[in-house]
């Protein structure tokens, strides 16, 4: 360059302004951001009492995570006899809710740490598959479950729209 | 004296910082000067066209988010184009809009990610890498806003969308688009004047015109040789018609105009974006499609401008539930292959910076 220039003290502006901007990272785990009221989280929950045993989930799912076992009952009625999901195969893609056509059988799960020391710890079945500690329903395909969980915490929340 | 030089060959990568995923060059040197260049690629092969002929139409969504997990949004574009196209099904004008909402916002998205990591190569270490990140990760916030999950959205079905907007999402966009330009702004003053990065990138890894026609580059690494060609004007998809923006373009064909492209490009989306959002119109987002979508016999291509280039995907339909042959047109591919011609000649340090100025993204490459 034979022009004499400042772009580089130019470029030490701006970093300067960037120090003293609001920081953008939280201390996890201490503290957490509120996730997507529609997250597709690494569980998957399932209603005992409301499926009706249609395996349309396990047909709509691309890795074949899910393995259902359906018999007739006494009644003549289809029940369930074992419902598995291996977690390890499942990546959380949300077509299995999205076509389970009872209103209140299949959710996502809202949350997002499942670590396990055994691979065989992420196949769950049946009962384990209940909602429980840590583990709530999310909207995803549930708008009626959205509509009651917390918004979203959003980065850009932290702009003000004059501060540029 | 007379000192006696041999060619080296030097294998940089596959795990080598700067490759943007698994890549190896492998270059002959005369000292620090490149004399010869291959690419080798295929370490990241995971099948997908093959795994999507086993797999019904629907399921193939989830797997074509894994092409370009930096642009998911639009590997789902074009593959629901192109199924479209094969079923004949419409769809619904409120999706198409905010089909281009999300293909932009994601063409932000990966702009940002693409400039930074590009800095990051010249040597600018992490400052406008971090920055820039910080303003994708807003973007992000607002794809799992609607789609629930952060990289991978799944969230383009045919005949529309999986679901509507939360009522939050507009309020964050247009907030998205007020501050999105003061950030802009001081991205060009950190890096557009700055002396190192202009010694270092002016001049390298030029593409003249002819040759990037020849290669059938496309997007931002054509664009930035002076070819005025985006799929969105020549061949509109999705309501791009109706929108209006401009096409930038570089001169010389360095990396440096395809830097300044890719900057100009994120201010036309903002643009495009402003408009798609002004005039949103109300009512459904996804037509009525059969549960088992079986298209006629036939086959179907679609393109769509993606952030790296021509995304191009065929499908070829047998009748049954399943697609007969899936296959996907990368431009990260297309636009590698004129890396060699690129850096001949150069230092091997320029090799780097001329490699990240492509903007390729493995997961797409070896697919
Ligand atoms: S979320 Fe996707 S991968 Fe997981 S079980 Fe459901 S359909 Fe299968
Ligand atoms: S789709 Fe729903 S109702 Fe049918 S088997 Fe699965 S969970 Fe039960």
């Amino acid at each position: 360059m034979s022009r004499p220039n400042f772009g580089i003290p130019k470029g030490l502006l701006v970093t300067l302004k960037n120090i003293i901007r609001h920081p953008v990272t939280v201390q996890y785990p201490d503290e957490r951001l509120v996730i997507s009221r529609r997250a597709r989280g690494t569980d998957i929950i399932w209603n005992k009492n409301t499926c009706i045993a249609c395996r349309a989930c396990e047909r709509a799912c691309p890795t074949k995570a899910i393995s259902i076992d359906v018999s007739r009952g006494e009644d003549k009625k289809l029940k369930v006899d074992r419902f598995q999901i291996d977690f390890g195969t499942c990546i959380a893609c949300g077509l299995c809710v999205e076509s389970c056509p009872v209103e209140d059988a299949l959710y996502m799960s809202y949350s997002y740490e499942r670590a396990v020391y055994r691979r065989e710890d992420l196949i769950s079945s049946d009962d384990e598959l209940l909602p429980g500690e840590g583990k709530q329903p999310s909207g995803y395909a549930h708008p009626e479950v959205e509509k009651t969980l917390t918004l979203q915490t959003l980065l850009l929340d932290k702009d003000r729209e004059d501060s540029q | 004296m007379n000192v006696k030089t041999e060619p080296l060959a030097i294998n940089m990568g596959p795990l080598h910082p700067s490759t943007h995923g698994v890549f190896r060059m492998l270059a002959v040197l005369d000292g620090e000067v490149i004399v010869d260049l291959e690419p080798v690629f295929g370490y990241l092969h995971r099948g997908i066209e093959k795994l999507a002929e086993e797999k019904t139409y629907k399921q193939v969504i989830p797997l074509t988010d894994r092409l370009d997990y930096v642009s998911s949004m639009s590997n789902n574009l074009v593959y629901v184009l192109a199924v479209e196209k094969l079923a004949g099904i419409e769809v619904p004008e409120r999706a198409q809009h905010i089909r281009v909402i999300m293909a932009e916002l994601q063409r932000i998205a990966s702009h940002l990610m693409a400039i930074g990591t590009w800095a990051n190569d010249l040597g600018t270490f992490f400052t406008p890498f971090m920055y820039m990140f910080r303003e994708r990760e807003k973007i992000i916030d607002l794809f799992e806003m609607v789609s629930g999950q952060r990289l991978l959205y799944n969230y383009l079905r045919f005949g529309g969308l999986s679901h509507d907007l939360p009522d939050e999402f507009l309020p964050a966009v247009r907030k998205l688009l007020k501050v999105m330009p003061g950030y802009l702004n001081e991205y060009e003053e950190l890096l557009k004047e700055n002396e190192i990065v202009l010694a270092r990138s002016m001049g390298i890894g030029v593409l003249p015109e002819e040759l990037a026609i020849n290669a059938s580059a496309s997007g931002p690494v054509l664009r930035g040789s002076g070819v005025k060609w985006d799929i969105r004007k020549v061949d509109p998809y999705s309501l791009y018609q109706h929108f209006d923006f401009d096409i930038p373009t570089g001169i010389t064909g360095d990396s440096y105009d395809r830097y300044r492209v890719r900057l100009e490009e994120i201010r036309q989306s903002l643009h495009i974006i402003d408009q798609a959002t002004q005039d949103l119109p109300a009512g459904e987002v996804k037509s009525k499609v059969p549960l088992n979508l079986r298209p006629p016999r036939g086959e179907a291509y679609s393109h769509i401008e993606a952030p790296r280039g021509e995304l191009g995907c065929y499908v070829v339909s047998d009748g049954s539930t399943n697609p007969y042959r899936f296959h996907i047109r990368a431009p990260s591919l297309i636009n590698l292959t004129c890396l060699k011609d690129m850096v001949m000649g150069l230092k091997i340090a320029d090799a780097i910076v001329t490699f990240g100025s492509i903007d390729i993204c493995m997961a797409e490459v070896d697919r």
